[in-house]
């Protein structure tokens, strides 16, 4: 077992290999309820869209193609970053993690900026359930499951970045290292998690059965 | 090596855009969700490192997935059979 | 120096991260959410003495069942094995010094808490009737905002649950010590497994949909509002989704505490252990697919009926496996009838009922005369409180000892059993016949000829009361006069029994080594279970020379 003044070995575990496992693991078994929270979300969507195709076209007609291929973009370089920032712990590089890490900072605000224009959007055209809605009970089902799920998603990316603030000072204080690194390695797991939650909610809201040449 | 899945994942994107103009009709869901797979996989493989993970490991990424599926599956039939007045396999009955 | 004894002060409990500590948290809070719900069953069979409304009105009795469903389901039968036995249990029949997350775990009994006491003040205050079910349109359109509060409250509390299932599946997985292969573990650690499983799959699931409830109830979202264009019956089927697999997550753990104490007072090795073990997955596995039928006569297709009315016929054969496996440990077993013993035996054959009668249930046909009935009613009381509570009852008497170093009045809790038994079965078996004469469910008033059925039902309920009460007596009064227990007073088999009552701090102060099968029970070992008094100066195992175990 390798000794490190700086990494802690909790009292439960037998040594640090056990304990990385462990925490690897559950992060794993926390994802997998992750997929089923937001499978709920989906197979809600399914039901409507196989009651209300037309109603669903039309909402999908709303929303702004370009923006979400671009939010797809960013969240994917975000992906990449965050990859990179596990990577430069598993090195045990202290600097290019902190930047790697500020940079999936950036483009995750930058996700939700662009998230925030959309959604000012759909309130000042009367597309917001709850709020200011304008249009038919099947098509308020739509845009409650857009608002449901992209929100539940910003949610998640809100929690993340809060996260990752929670994490600088660690990092710069050198808490992580080559032989310590799981929370990053863990929290890149949550993180990728939540770029595919968008990878699929980009072609189910913005680009199944609409006009591609029409934002209404 | 991690440039080679992004770079992929960025292509597949624009492919997936693209195909949103081509009329393919009853093809272009299965495509765009196709498509939505294939870049969730790479994701999970490479960068979440499923990879090089034990079987194990495989089983708990996977679980979540097919439990929705099942999900899914159960869910849709009641709506599918709804408006059934007799079932398919009429011979049956 | 115990793990009772190791720190002083309501803060060293609050802020613990010792898991024995935490199962303790659980077991008073779940008891005190038990007694809450208890007291709104008596009002409710105070009101059903008589056929008229007499004591409460319509719109209040619907917040008393909904308030003992919700404190019942929620905050007493899903925490109550895992969370009270499985925690405290789970490292030390592993071999494990805590589970891998105890910080979690911690947080787990928080959640717990803080939705318990939102559920209950939503209710108890602004008056949530909708029942445990929460079945939209009512609650997403036409009740009061009370209801998103109480859903708030059930929502945080999923959080207990998951967080625990993630620090179980972890923890057993990776915690157990050398030498315990998944093959000799206690049968009770399978069932903590399958038990997590279903807990991490389905919680959220109901989670997300009690969640959009909640916004509904609020804002008038329209997802399950007819007038919209909603459907009533997709809140259904997401919501079964979760709450059929959460039945077994009540009743699996208590499968687990079964098992050893069959095993225990048979003297014998649980016949067929691989099955045993194996169906709790398959419980766990097909537990999920059968929902639906709840929703037989709600407006679910005929054909998705079937096909959910067969998968439930199929969840029934690893449940009768166990049951068969049971009944064979216990033939050419050497029986002895402790107080644990007893829970076990009234708990194989009032679960048998519970079960077959579910059966009956699953069948289309009979279904549609007995949806919404006292019969349902019923057979889920069997399975539950016949069942359940009687399982956990056994598993606290088996381990009050481990647990507290003390032990109970044999005499009392030999008595309390039996009133338990009785009470039981005369409040809730006239409730079959009741429901299969037509009394439906939920209401307050009935036809005058069901009265005596309903009188009987409601003597049987104090009967039963009484039996609980006596209980919490006399395991209250244990804890300052009870005779102090030695490390295995029921001569018991098994990595828990091998160290002092109550535990150290740390479990082991070396991780045995582990060579023996699960229920390595001596071939002919006819010997009575002992009293199990312990002498001031007997040396506590830990502190022996540690070999194999």
């Amino acid at each position: 077992m390798s000794s490190n003044a700086s990494v802690t070995l909790n009292h439960q575990f037998e040594d640090l290999q056990q304990q990385y496992e462990a925490a690897n693991m559950g992060m794993w078994a926390f994802i997998a309820q992750e997929i089923m929270f937001f499978g709920g979300l989906f197979a809600g969507y399914t039901v409507y869209r196989f009651k209300y195709l037309g109603a669903f076209i039309e909402g999908s007609n709303y929303l702004p193609l370009e923006l979400g291929a671009l939010n797809t973009a960013v969240l994917i370089a975000s992906s990449f970053t965050m990859a990179m920032a596990v990577r430069a712990a598993q090195q045990g590089a202290k600097n290019p993690l902190l930047r790697w890490i500020l940079a999936t900072m950036v483009l995750g605000t930058t996700f939700l900026v662009i998230k925030a224009f959309e959604y000012a959007d759909k309130y000042h055209h009367g597309l917001l359930p709850g709020f200011s809605f304008d249009g038919s009970g099947q098509l308020k089902i739509f845009f409650s499951f857009y608002f449901a799920m992209t929100g539940m998603h910003a949610l998640h990316m809100i929690i993340g970045l809060g996260l990752m603030v929670w994490l600088i000072p660690k990092i710069r204080r050198g808490t992580y290292t080559s032989e310590y690194f799981s929370p990053i390695e863990n929290f890149g797991l949550y993180w990728h998690f939540v770029d595919i939650v968008w990878i699929f909610l980009f072609p189910l809201l913005y680009l199944i059965g609409r006009d591609p040449w029409l934002t209404m | 090596m991690y440039v080679t899945i992004v770079g992929s994942l960025f292509f597949l994107t624009i492919v997936t855009v693209l195909a949103a103009f081509v009329e393919l009709g009853v093809l272009n869901t299965p495509l765009a969700l196709g498509i939505a797979l294939l870049k969730a996989t790479l994701v999970v493989l490479f960068f979440m490192h499923v990879r090089y993970n034990t079987p194990l490991m495989w089983v708990f990424a996977a679980a979540g997935f097919f439990m929705v599926l099942i999900f899914l599956a159960l869910l849709m039939q009641d709506y599918m059979s709804r408006d059934w007045e007799r079932p398919p396999a009429e011979f049956l009955l | 120096m115990s793990y009772l004894s190791a720190s002083y002060g309501i803060k060293s409990w609050l802020l613990t991260l010792d898991h024995k500590r935490v199962g303790i948290l659980y077991l008073v809070m779940t008891t005190v959410f038990f007694m809450v719900g208890g007291l709104f069953a008596t009002l409710i069979r105070l009101e059903l003495l008589t056929p008229q409304g007499d004591v409460f009105e319509s719109d209040t009795y619907n917040k008393l069942f909904t308030m003992h469903g919700v404190a019942m389901i929620f905050f007493f039968l899903i925490p109550s094995v895992p969370a009270v036995l499985g925690n405290f249990l789970l490292p030390l029949q592993i071999g494990a010094r805590d589970v891998a997350f105890p910080k979690l775990n911690l947080l787990s009994w928080y959640c717990f808490m803080v939705g318990g006491t939102l559920a209950t003040v939503a209710i108890v205050m602004g008056g949530v009737d909708t029942g445990w079910t929460f079945y939209t349109p009512y609650s997403s359109t036409y009740s009061s905002y009370y209801v998103a509060l109480a859903l708030s409250g059930v929502f945080i509390n999923g959080f207990s649950s998951i967080l625990t299932g993630v620090n179980f599946l972890t923890t057993i997985h990776k915690m157990r010590a050398p030498g315990m292969t998944w093959f000799r573990l206690p049968l009770f650690i399978w069932a903590q497994y399958a038990t997590s499983v279903i807990m991490i799959l389905g919680t959220p699931v109901v989670a997300i949909t009690l969640l959009l409830v909640a916004l509904e109830n609020l804002l008038g979202i329209g997802i399950f509002d007819p007038a919209l264009g909603g459907d009533p019956i997709l809140f259904q089927h997401m919501f079964w989704f979760y709450s059929h697999p959460a039945v077994y997550i009540m009743i699996v753990p208590g499968f687990g505490v079964i098992s050893e104490v069959i095993a225990c007072f048979s003297r014998k090795r649980i016949f067929g252990y691989t099955f045993v073990a194996f169906s709790s997955l398959a419980i766990a596995l097909l537990g999920f697919l059968v929902w639906g039928h709840h929703m037989f006569t709600t407006g679910q297709s005929l054909y998705a009926g079937m096909v959910f009315s067969f998968i439930s016929f199929l969840v029934g054969v690893p449940t009768a496996v166990k049951i068969f496996n049971w009944t064979a440990t216990l033939y050419r077993g050497s029986i002895s009838l402790e107080t644990p013993m007893y829970y076990a035996l009234g708990f194989i054959g009032l679960f048998l009922l519970g079960g077959l009668t579910g059966l009956f249930l699953s069948t289309i046909a009979v279904d549609i005369h007995l949806h919404d009935t006292y019969f349902v009613v019923a057979h889920f009381h069997f399975v539950m409180v016949g069942g359940m509570v009687m399982a956990y009852l056994s598993g606290i008497h088996f381990w009050w000892p481990k647990m507290t170093g003390r032990m109970y009045h044999e005499g009392w809790s030999k008595a309390s059993a039996l009133l338990i038994f009785f009470g039981f079965n005369l409040t809730f078996f006239p409730q079959f016949i009741l429901g299969y004469l037509g009394m439906p469910r939920r209401y307050h008033v009935y036809p005058e000829e069901f009265q005596i059925l309903n009188v009987m039902s409601t003597a049987g309920a104090s009967i039963l009361a009484a039996g609980y009460l006596i209980l919490f007596a006399y395991l209250f009064l244990s804890l300052f006069t009870g005779r102090k227990a030695s490390p295995n007073p029921w001569r018991a088999v098994g990595l828990e029994w091998e160290i002092a009552s109550p535990p150290g701090p740390h479990n082991f102060d070396v991780i045995p080594i582990v060579t023996k099968e699960a229920y390595a029970y001596e071939e002919g070992d006819v010997t009575r279970v002992g009293s199990g008094t312990a002498a001031e100066g007997d040396p506590i195992p830990e502190e022996a020379e540690r070999a194999e175990v």
